[in-house]
């Protein structure tokens, strides 16, 4: 009986030791939340048997983390909520440069110029606001309008927000430096409230504490997708204005990865139509391929396109200089 | 005559560990500080607008500190000196405000005002929402004042009553034996009990950023998360500590030479409790108002939420990790607290003092500087260490570490010395002398400290999302990534069951707690 131990044991330790045989997980650094990506996450990993395992975490704390890591980092993939984390990480010089068969697979404003990453889903900003407080007839045609003194103390906007970055980032190349200067220090002086999130702006335009605010377009989805009667509603700005902007979430592979080939296939899987009609039907994001039906609450993409200022979103990487100027003027 | 004090191994293997753990991040801070281009730092640092950041802070923390002793007080008082019913039961009420995440209590009382909140949905009750200063000192109070209460409570219920008998029997009134024999003695208690208030509210930013009021954390928040920047960032941090370690020499000199115990012989006697009578009909209803606003109404706003959104889902994985986790570390925690309390109380020098102070130092490092710095130590020094449990269950039991010495200190304050003496000279090592006639009297505070360290960490994000294993899931990571995707009822049962699991928790730990004879 005693000598039965030492040979279980052993067994164990084989055993244990053949268990993860075989090769490497691949590893996102995902800044979307497991609860939007972790569906199409599942479906990639059924498919194609592959082991894929995601970090979930704050985009901005995660691009820096990546940065702490360097070369060492365990990450395959980033999965950013917005471009200008793509663009700190890409100027860390972390980011590998993608194939041709996946550039080829978006148009070129939904990725960058060095083609280190590709866009993986569109978000638009919008104006979000109350119906019971302000009058159709009374919205802004333009997001200039709003340093207007009738909408002192009813406007929000979320100045720590990546989107929001973007947004200004776009507005200097689109107005120039001064008018966006001038622009965010007639806001402040309108009496403009920042708020910490998205999220935040549209429930304080339902709790009554302002009438307009400047958000993703996909928030007011999921408030109505929980309450119908959800006292908010959103539109765009005129046509061709500059407060509409396409803003994306996107992906890139990290440089020092060991396992390209398989990366490159997941953001294949991403940018298929599978994923792209997921992203539409179930975060009421917009797809950034062709061909891909839109949810049917959601304008059209090329309506969408058509308001739209065109803004090369490689633009949206010159970060520094939008943070410098957010933080001459005290919004950060 | 005290012994003199050697330094022995059980006591100078937990010092290294701290100072270890404490050092790592403050010399990365140095580090990355030390990368900034100096023209661009003085731009930085020299703003006026951080001298009004600082200025907020300091509002915020000490209206946070008068409103949470004005809470906490007296309902340590009454749970321990009077005949109040359901003593036990109330002290767990007062505990489970720990419970539930700071943000998580901003959110709700986000959503209980205004004319979308729930009290206009339910009641009718239109109020402006709360924000600002108002909304972030109501939301912090209720969050932190548990911490004063916890420890005052400890201290309260280890006093010796035969000073106060003795002052009566001196002719002072009950109102000045309260002031000069009993508050006196409560020192230690509720300087612990305020400075983690006061680092809680210093390094806060989830709440403040959600009511929109300004403080230094917030700045700091918005360099690294707005930013990406790591550099000046790392100045803010540095700034931060500085203003820590500020904190902490008035705390020495306030607390140098103190000497609270029995110097006498004899046993302590039972405590006489004060009767309430007609009082109860205020006493229950001031605890009522403090848990109903603490713990009701964010747990049935949080069921609220469920009712418009429900979404089963894998609750077991991320409670398994969370748990997995923060017990190990709040254990881990009180290990290390009792020797270096035991330290700092029993052989007070510069030295051993120095050595539970740093333990604040950890505390008040903002936890995402914590994370990077272990990232980078153990990148460079420990690779197979890297994103392992063990990393973050050590990098989760020092950063807490403060919460856990504050109760076993007071308690080491309150023990007499002359116990363990009186067993040396009976021949036991030291050892055996402290587990047999001092470690019995720290037990409750010992309790408390595990209870905070555990509720800290289930409630923990920064370090989690950087420095866990990959696929590592906890509830705290769910609720925070739901609510920031606007998903609340999706976020409530991960929100519910923190603060399920860690009642239960709690709850089983002051089960421990050994009533003494006479109760």
């Amino acid at each position: 009986m005693r000598n039965v131990y030492p040979f279980l044991l052993t067994f164990l330790v084989l055993l244990s030791a053949c268990g993860d045989g075989g090769s490497d997980p691949l590893v996102i650094y995902s800044g979307r939340s497991e609860s939007l990506v972790d569906p199409i996450i599942e479906q990639y990993k059924d498919s194609t048997g592959s082991d894929v395992e995601v970090r979930f975490g704050d985009t901005a704390q995660l691009a820096v983390a990546l940065s702490e890591e360097g070369e060492q980092t365990t990450a395959d993939i980033f999965w950013a909520q917005d471009a200008g984390a793509l663009g700190a990480v890409h100027r860390d010089g972390m980011l590998a440069t993608l194939p041709d068969s996946l550039l080829r697979l978006v148009p070129t404003h939904f990725r960058n110029d060095e083609g280190t990453w590709v866009a993986t889903s569109g978000r638009a900003r919008t104006l979000a606001y109350s119906p019971l407080r302000t009058d159709t007839a009374d919205l802004p045609r333009s997001i200039f309008d709003l340093t207007d003194p009738s909408y002192n103390g009813r406007i929000g906007w979320a100045p720590t927000n990546g989107s929001f970055q973007a947004h200004v980032t776009a507005l200097r190349s689109i107005v120039g430096e001064d008018s966006t200067r001038a622009w965010l220090e007639a806001m402040k002086n309108n009496g403009t409230k920042s708020y910490r999130n998205n999220t935040a702006i549209v429930q304080a335009i339902a709790d009554g504490e302002i009438d307009l605010g400047l958000p993703n377009h996909y928030y007011l989805y999921r408030f109505k997708s929980e309450d119908p009667d959800f006292p908010v509603e959103q539109t765009f700005f005129a046509e061709g204005d500059a407060g509409n902007l396409i803003n994306v979430a996107g992906a890139g592979i990290l440089s020092n990865t060991d396992q390209q080939e398989e990366a490159v296939r997941l953001l294949q899987f991403l940018l298929s139509r599978d994923a792209q009609q997921y992203f539409s039907r179930e975060t009421y994001e917009y797809p950034v391929i062709d061909g891909v039906a839109v949810d049917v609450q959601l304008p059209a993409l090329n309506r969408l396109e058509d308001v739209a200022p065109t803004v090369d979103l490689d633009s949206l990487d010159d970060l520094e200089a939008t943070l410098e100027l957010l933080r001459d003027v005290e919004l950060l | 005559m005290a012994p003199p004090f050697r330094p022995k191994w059980y006591f100078i293997v937990p010092v290294f560990v701290v100072t270890a753990g404490v050092l790592v991040p403050i010399v990365y801070l140095f580090i990355r500080a030390f990368q900034a281009e100096a023209s661009l730092l003085a731009d930085l640092l020299l703003r006026t607008r951080n001298l009004h950041l600082l200025v907020n802070t300091f509002l915020l923390a000490a209206g946070v500190l008068a409103v949470g002793t004005a809470i906490a007080f007296p309902m340590a008082w009454l749970t321990t000196r009077t005949d109040l019913k359901g003593a036990r039961f109330l002290t767990l009420l007062g505990v489970l405000p720990l419970a539930i995440p700071g943000y998580v209590m901003a959110y709700v009382l986000l959503a209980t005002t205004g004319s979308y909140g729930t009290l206009a949905h339910l009641f009718d009750i239109d109020i402006p929402r709360l924000s600002g200063y108002s909304g972030s000192l109501l939301a912090l109070s209720l969050s932190t004042f548990p911490y004063l209460f916890l420890n005052l409570r400890t201290s309260l219920h280890d006093l010796d009553p035969s000073l106060e008998e003795t002052a009566r029997s001196l002719g002072y009134s009950t109102g000045a034996v309260l002031y000069r024999v009993v508050l006196p003695q409560l020192r230690p208690a509720f300087y612990s009990g305020a400075m983690l208030v006061g680092l809680h509210v210093l390094g806060d930013f989830g709440v403040v950023s959600l009511m929109r009021f300004e403080t230094f954390s917030y700045a700091l928040y918005l360099q690294y998360s707005a930013s990406y920047d790591r550099i000046y960032a790392a100045w803010l941090a540095l700034m931060l500590l500085g203003l820590t370690g500020t904190i902490l020499l008035l705390e020495a000199r306030l607390l140098w030479g103190l000497l609270l115990h029995r110097a006498g012989t004899g046993v302590s006697r039972k405590v006489q409790f004060v009767r309430l009578g007609s009082w109860r009909i205020v006493a229950y209803p001031l605890i009522g108002i403090v848990t109903l606003a603490s713990v009701f109404v964010p747990v049935l706003t949080v069921f609220y939420w469920t009712t418009t959104g429900f979404i089963w889902s894998d609750i077991g994985a991320a409670l398994l990790g969370s748990v997995s986790a923060s017990a190990p570390a709040a254990i881990l925690a009180g290990t290390l607290a009792v020797p270096l309390a035991y330290m700092s109380v029993r052989a007070p020098s510069a030295f051993t003092r120095a050595a539970e102070r740093l333990a604040y130092f950890g505390y008040a490092t903002p936890p995402l500087a914590f994370a990077l710095a272990l990232i980078f130590f153990s990148l460079q020094a420990v690779p197979w260490a890297y994103q392992t449990m063990g990393l973050l269950i050590f990098a989760y039991a020092i950063h807490f570490l403060a919460e856990a010495i504050g109760p076993v200190r007071s308690a080491l304050y309150l023990a007499p010395p002359t116990l363990e003496e009186a067993a040396r000279t009976l021949g036991s090592s030291p050892l055996h002398a402290f587990f047999t006639a001092t470690f019995p009297l720290l037990e409750r505070g010992l309790l408390v400290s595990v209870a905070f360290v555990f509720l800290s960490a289930m409630k923990e994000l920064p370090i989690t999302f950087l420095l866990s294993p990959i696929g590592f899931e906890t509830l705290a990571l769910n609720v925070w990534g739901l609510t920031s995707e606007a998903l609340f009822g999706a976020a409530a049962p991960f929100a519910l069951a923190i603060m399920l699991f860690s009642s239960l928790f709690v709850g089983l730990l002051l089960l421990q707690e050994k009533t003494p004879a006479g109760r």
